[in-house]
């Protein structure tokens, strides 16, 4: 077994109302930053795992979200690393 | 009949609900903490308010892997009566007990305020002494209360009816104005199929005495009461 650390983004899912986002990019339009379309507000997370390889250590944090760390009425998810630790 | 309001790390509204059926109702009453695996014989279930584990990962998500939530969900599935009161139903809805998930309110406030909601389904064994159509004003006190649910499953929720509470204005219209924290069609409450398990983001344990602003609480726990004895 080896150590892996796998980072996941979690988002809000697409088409449902992100008032935090909106606020944020309200806000970044404030202060000029015309160009911005949308914001996305979520939440990153990290994950120290052992696994045979990094394709177990992906194949089990995709589980974890699955069936605890994203809310699947609500949030998307996705792998945004897997790196040896 | 026997209350188990379950205590979680973080509720807040347990000994509301205690007082509501013990001082109130003259009912046994008995909290159950979270780390128990018995509800000590409780016919009925109250998942309390509050922000149980800090609403840390998202409101009701760790609260639902309690052990005693094991028990709840047999409870519940054995046709035993639970309700889910505002951080209740989330974890009830984080549980499975009950579709859809409560999220950020439309407006980003916490919102601590008395809203009035509309009895939409009386079948239930909360609901059952409620007149169709029948207005309750009781207090919300939340900062996650938009209620949101896939597209498929809210048609089924409409077409089963299975939506028990809306938000409604003065002239009992679930209007824009009177949704105040923006959930799908005004929706402040659901029930599951059997109708033994309901969950609602507004407080009816708050609403139980004249002193405190409301009595229209009441009639839930005399519905349960009724369904109970029955």
């Amino acid at each position: 077994m080896k150590h892996f650390r796998v980072s996941v983004h979690i988002v809000p899912r697409k088409g449902l109302l992100d008032p935090q986002g909106k606020a944020v990019a309200d806000a970044l339009h404030s202060l000029g930053f015309g160009a911005v379309r949308e914001v996305h507000v979520g939440r990153h997370l990290v994950i120290e795992t052992e696994a045979a390889n990094a394709e177990a250590a992906e194949a089990a944090v995709r589980e974890m979200c699955t069936r605890l760390l994203a809310n699947p009425v609500t949030e998307d998810y996705e792998i945004a690393g897997v790196a040896s630790a | 009949m026997k209350f188990g309001i379950v205590s979680f790390p973080g509720s807040n509204c347990d000994d509301d609900a205690v007082f509501a059926a013990a001082d109130v109702l003259g009912q046994p009453a008995v909290k159950l903490w979270h780390k128990d695996h018995d509800l000590q014989g409780s016919d009925v279930i109250i998942l309390p308010g509050g922000f149980s584990y800090g609403d840390y990962l998202r409101a009701g998500a760790i609260a639902r892997f309690s052990p005693i939530m094991q028990e709840v969900a047999a409870h519940a599935q054995r046709g035993g009566p639970v309700i889910g009161i505002c951080n209740g139903f989330q974890i009830a809805c984080e549980a499975g007990l009950l579709p859809g998930a409560l999220m950020r309110n439309a407006g980003l406030k916490f919102l601590s305020m008395p809203v009035t909601i509309r009895v939409e389904n009386t079948g239930t064994r909360w609901t059952a002494l409620c007149r169709d159509g029948q207005r309750l004003t009781m207090p919300i006190a939340h900062g996650e209360g938009r209620y949101t649910v896939d597209h498929a499953t809210l048609e089924r929720l409409e077409g089963e009816g299975l939506v028990v509470f809306r938000y409604v204005d003065a002239a009992g219209e679930a209007s824009p104005e009177a949704n105040v924290n923006g959930s799908l069609d005004n929706i402040a409450g659901v029930r599951n199929a059997a109708g033994n398990v309901v969950g609602l983001m507004p407080h009816p344990e708050r609403a139980m005495d004249a002193l405190l602003g409301s009595t229209d609480g009441l009639v839930l726990f005399e519905s349960v009461l009724a369904a109970v004895h029955a």
